[in-house]
Formats: structure tokens, sequence, C-alpha cells
């Protein structure tokens, strides 16, 4: 079947695409590695002619040195490290609810899918309005609906997001935000893994007179597990590159008035630097997320390797 | 429960009564437990749901009936203007076009691009094809951040700073696609390929009037993905394309209302976010199928 024209054939039908990939994915791959390593690197050294750069590792020292930086890695790993198992747990309480039942099935599946087709930013703003204290903290005119409940229930208002707010009332609230927001793929795909799981699993283990808790334990859970080590390997992955959701509810500034960048990330560090023009810093902050990233996920495999039943 | 032993005796014994017992146990503890399963999901039903509540509930308001110290659940006068206001306030008409010239733009040409590729690594034989499957497959374990920076640059070399197509071509080609197509390609027996090939059909015309068919559930998931992350998207376009007569519909909505000290028009920003959010929605609701599908398959957004 391989002749001459079929070599020359499949190099056409990929010709767009590789010219696109060669521009947009693997130039930039080997010049932000270039820029990385190029001491000092920036675009307005650049803009003079020819600026000549020694090679070392001085961006990644000046990015590690930055308190900013330590910072934003803080709010990262702290948003991933609660949220990616809470939102796990939740879902997979969720969808083993789901699956028990008949009656509303279909309905609640919906509705809890819903949050999954939102604009982050858009809905941010929504859950900023209902934390948002109208008036100040001392003396409000409203409080939001958040604290209004809070106070239904016997409790007093928090400042969730204002001026004068402390760093885990915000917290707080990109946590609930975030865990919102993660449910519905979870629960989409854990959902799908149940309803594939054999019922004859269920029917010895009744026979047998094993609890509840345990059929979830023992065997729904371990049955489960290649879905959940995948939601919590892209759950990860999500959470370090969080950025938008932040810029929902607080707005360009990535914290409250009076103490801008408090809940930066490291998304948001890399644009930073960016717009200041310091691509070589950018870059390294970059590679510095990519093997983050990375050694996370392979951490997960190796967990998942040793745990998941397939 | 159904296999329970059944004991033949004249007499009821301690042992069937035991058995009568323990049903009726089990039959109590079936109910509670069904009932607190219904009450969780609905509580949980009720936290996904209340957002989008409160939304519609707070745009309906006027700016004094919002800061009632005691809201009110439905507004006490509906104030449809404030959706012309949010409407004029956030110019959303303008970006609303720019939104879907950019949408429609790059999933058309996105799907052209991704066809052919599919295609070429499904069904084409050529050397290196495995190779550079293999290299695609590798750029996807990296983030788009990295891309991000280089890609700025560029944009701004070509001159392309405040152009649709600084906003179209960088994320034109989308490997993952590109897999997923292919795979689904790969599921179409050899037997019709080989058969279109001894009747002299051309590849692409079996191309055309084979494959795409039949992929058409992929394709239409990619469309809709790839339309809503037009719609969605925010940081590229605020880095290389946020001029008026480009400007996207999130960062419109993001950059029209902007302090967070309570000194914005909370209902018409309320209004603006039901605006933006009823298109998806409706595409929701009438595409659901595809979406989820799309979704379970690719675990991304947009």
């Amino acid at each position: 079947m391989v002749d001459g024209k079929q070599q020359w054939k499949g190099w056409v039908y990929l010709l767009p695409a590789l010219i696109l990939l060669a521009i947009f994915t693997f130039w930039p791959i080997v010049n932000t590695i270039y820029m990385a390593f190029a001491n000092g690197y920036s675009s307005l050294g650049n803009a003079g002619g020819d600026a000549v750069y020694e090679f070392g590792i001085e961006n990644f020292k000046k990015v590690i040195q930055y308190k900013n930086f330590l910072n934003c890695l803080k709010n990262t790993c702290l948003l991933c490290v609660i949220t990616v198992p809470v939102s796990t747990l939740l879902a997979l309480l969720i969808s083993v609810a789901l699956n028990s039942i008949k009656f509303l099935n279909r309905t609640l599946q919906t509705i809890y899918f819903l949050p999954y087709v939102t604009n982050s930013i858009a809905i941010g703003m929504v859950f900023a309005m209902m934390f948002n204290i109208v008036g100040t903290y001392n003396n409000p005119i409203t409080v939001g609906i958040v604290n209004n409940l809070i106070e239904a229930l016997g409790g007093t208002a928090v400042n969730w997001i204002n001026a004068g707010s402390s760093y885990w009332a915000n917290m707080a609230v990109m946590i609930i935000y975030i865990v919102w927001n993660a449910l519905p793929f979870k629960i989409l795909i854990l959902l799908g893994g149940l309803q594939s799981i054999n019922k004859q699993y269920y029917d010895a283990a009744k026979i047998d007179g094993a609890s509840r808790s345990t059929i979830l334990w023992r065997i729904t859970v371990p049955l489960l597990s290649p879905m959940i080590a995948y939601v919590v390997i892209t759950g990860f992955i999500g959470g370090f590159k969080e950025y938008t959701s932040i810029v929902g509810v607080f707005g360009d500034n990535m914290g409250p008035a009076g103490a801008k960048g408090r809940l930066n990330t490291i998304v948001g560090f890399i644009y930073d630097q960016l717009s200041n023009d310091w691509y070589g810093r950018a870059s390294a902050a970059a590679l510095i997320l990519f093997l983050i990233i990375f050694a996370v996920t392979m951490v997960n495999m190796y967990v998942s390797k040793k745990r998941v039943h397939y | 429960m159904e296999n329970e032993l059944k004991v033949e005796k004249v007499q009821p014994s301690k042992e069937e009564l035991d058995v009568k017992r323990t049903k009726q146990i089990q039959k109590v503890v079936k109910i509670v437990v069904t009932t607190f399963t219904y009450v969780f999901l609905v509580l949980v039903a009720i936290s996904v749901l209340f957002p989008f509540y409160w939304m519609l509930n707070s745009s309906l308001k006027s700016l004094a009936e919002y800061k009632w110290t005691k809201p009110s659940f439905f507004p006490h006068t509906v104030i449809w203007a404030n959706y012309a206001s949010a409407y004029t306030t956030a110019n959303l008409g303008d970006l609303f076009i720019h939104t879907l010239y950019v949408g429609l733009l790059s999933t058309l040409l996105s799907l052209v691009i991704t066809v052919l590729s599919a295609f070429a690594f499904a069904r084409l034989e050529f050397k290196g094809k495995n190779a550079m499957f293999a290299l695609l497959l590798a750029t996807m374990m990296i983030p788009g951040e990295l891309f991000t920076i280089t890609n700025y640059a560029t944009v701004y070399r070509f001159g392309w700073q405040n152009t649709f197509a600084a906003l179209i071509l960088p994320f034109l080609v989308s490997v993952f696609y590109i897999y997923l197509l292919r795979q689904n390609f790969l599921q179409i027996p050899n037997e019709l390929y080989l058969a279109a090939k001894v009747d002299g059909t051309s590849d692409f015309k079996y191309l055309l009037k084979v494959m795409i068919p039949l992929a058409l559930p992929t394709l239409i998931s990619i469309t809709i993905l790839k339309m809503m992350g037009a719609w969605n998207s925010y940081i590229w376009p605020r880095l290389v394309a946020n001029d008026d007569a480009h400007q996207m519909i999130t960062n419109g909505l993001r950059s029209a209302f902007t302090t967070t000290d309570g000194q914005t028009d909370i209902p018409v920003q309320m209004a603006a976010v039901a605006i933006v959010s009823a298109p998806l929605f409706l595409v929701f609701l009438f595409l659901r199928k595809y979406i989820m599908k799309g979704v379970s398959r690719s675990g991304i957004k947009g």
C-alpha cells in the first residue's frame, strides 16, 4: 500500500496542522526554554537591537527569591490540596447516592451538571455578590445572602471578601466556588464508572450479608478506582493552573480591596511577569509550573498503580 | 431479602419469627436510607442551583431593593430595565458579535484541520506517521501557559496585536481533538475503505462521503466545546486583543464591572451576567447529550 504517492499525500493532509503547530506549539517550547535560561531576558532588552544574553539559572533564582512568588505558590498548593480531595469525596458520595435511586435520577443528573456549562468569570461575579457586604463591615447596609443565612442560623456575619477581610475568609470563598465548579465533571465521570460496574458483585455481597458501608468501601470504591484516579489527576492538573475563578470573584486585583495580589496564583504570577516585560522570569515560572504538574502527576500515577484495581 | 431460605414447618418456629423480624427491620432501614439519600441529593441540588436563582433574583431588583437589610426572595417590583442598561453599560451587543465571529471562524477552521489530520493519522500510510503522532501527543502534557509567553511575543512580532487573527490562529490546532477524531475514524471498518478503493473512490471523496457522516457525533461535540471555549476565553484575549473593536464577551463583562467594594450597581451587573450565561444554558438544554459525551471523553473545559 505504501507507494510514493501515498507518502506525499499523508503529509499534505497534515500540512495545515503542522504549520500552525510549528509556529504556536513547537517553537514556543524551544523558545520558552531558551528565554528561561537566558539571564535577565526581557522584551525591553531586545527592543534596542541584538541583546546578548549569558546562559544560567538567574531567572529561576529571581523567581524563587520573590516573596510574591512564594505567596502564589502557597495559594496554589493550598487550593489544590483542599479542593481536590473535598470535591472528589463529595462527588463520590453524590454519584453513589444518585446511582442508588431511580425517581428524579435524570433531573438531578442534569442539575448537577449545570455548573459545568458556565462562564467561570461570570459565575465568579455571582459568588462575589453572594458574599459581598454593601457598605462596610462595621457599618453594613446589607451583608449579603450568605451572611443573611449565617445570621438566620444564629451566627454573626463574616467579612468574606471586602476590605479588611481575613486571608482565610477569602480562601473559604474560593474553596467553595472551586468545589462548586469542580463537581459536575467529577460526578459525570464517577457516575459513568458506577453504571459500568457489574451488578453481580453487589448481589454476591448481599448474600454474604455485607453492610452498606462495607459495600461502598470494599466493592464500589476499588472497582471505581481507575475513575477516581482519573478525576484526582485531572483535578490536580487543573488546580495548579487555577486563575480565572479568582479573577471572577476578586477581579484583576487578585485580592480584596487593600490587599492586592493576596490570592494570586502561579499562573497569575506568570502573567504579571509577562505584562512587566520580564519574559525570562515568566518562562522560568512556567517551567517551574510544568515541573510541579509533571511531578504531581507522576506521584499520582505511582500511587494509583499501587492502589488502583483494573 | 430475596434469597432467604424457606423453612417448611407447620408451626412457626423461632427461626421463622426471626426471619420475619429481620425482614421488617431491613424494610425500615431501607426507607430511612432512601429518605436520607433523597434529602442529601435535594440539598446538593439546591446548593448547585442557588447561585443561579440568586443571580436572576438580584438582576430583577432595583438597587434600593437589593440593599434591603432583609433580602427579598422574589423581586418586590420587577425592574426589566436592568437588562437594557446592562446591555448598554457593558456594550454587550458588540462583544457578542466579536465573540460569535471568533467562535464560528475558529470552529470552522479547526474542524477542517482536525478532520484532515485525523484522516491522515487514521487511514493513510506514510513514513514517520507514528513518530509524528507520538510527538503530538507528548505536547498535550505541557501546560498552556508555557506556550502563551512565546505566542504573546510572536503575535507582537507579527504585528497582530488587536486583530482577530491573534485571537483565532494560535489555538486552531487541538492535538486532543485530532486524537479523539482519529480514534473515532479507526473504528470505521477497514473493509469499507478497501471496497471504496476497489470502486475507484478517491481518498478525499471517501473522507467526505463516508468518514465524516459516521463521525458526526464527535464533530458536533468538538464544535460545541470549541464554541464554549470562545465564549469563556479570558486570559489570552486580555493579553493580545482587548480594544473596543475586538474585545471578547468575558473580558468585556469583567472590565465593565470591576469594583468589589459595593460601589457597582449590582442588579445591573447581575443582569449582564445572566445575559452572558443564557446562551450557554440554551446550548446545554438542547445539546446536553453531545456536551456530556464530549466532556466525559475530554476532561477539559473549552
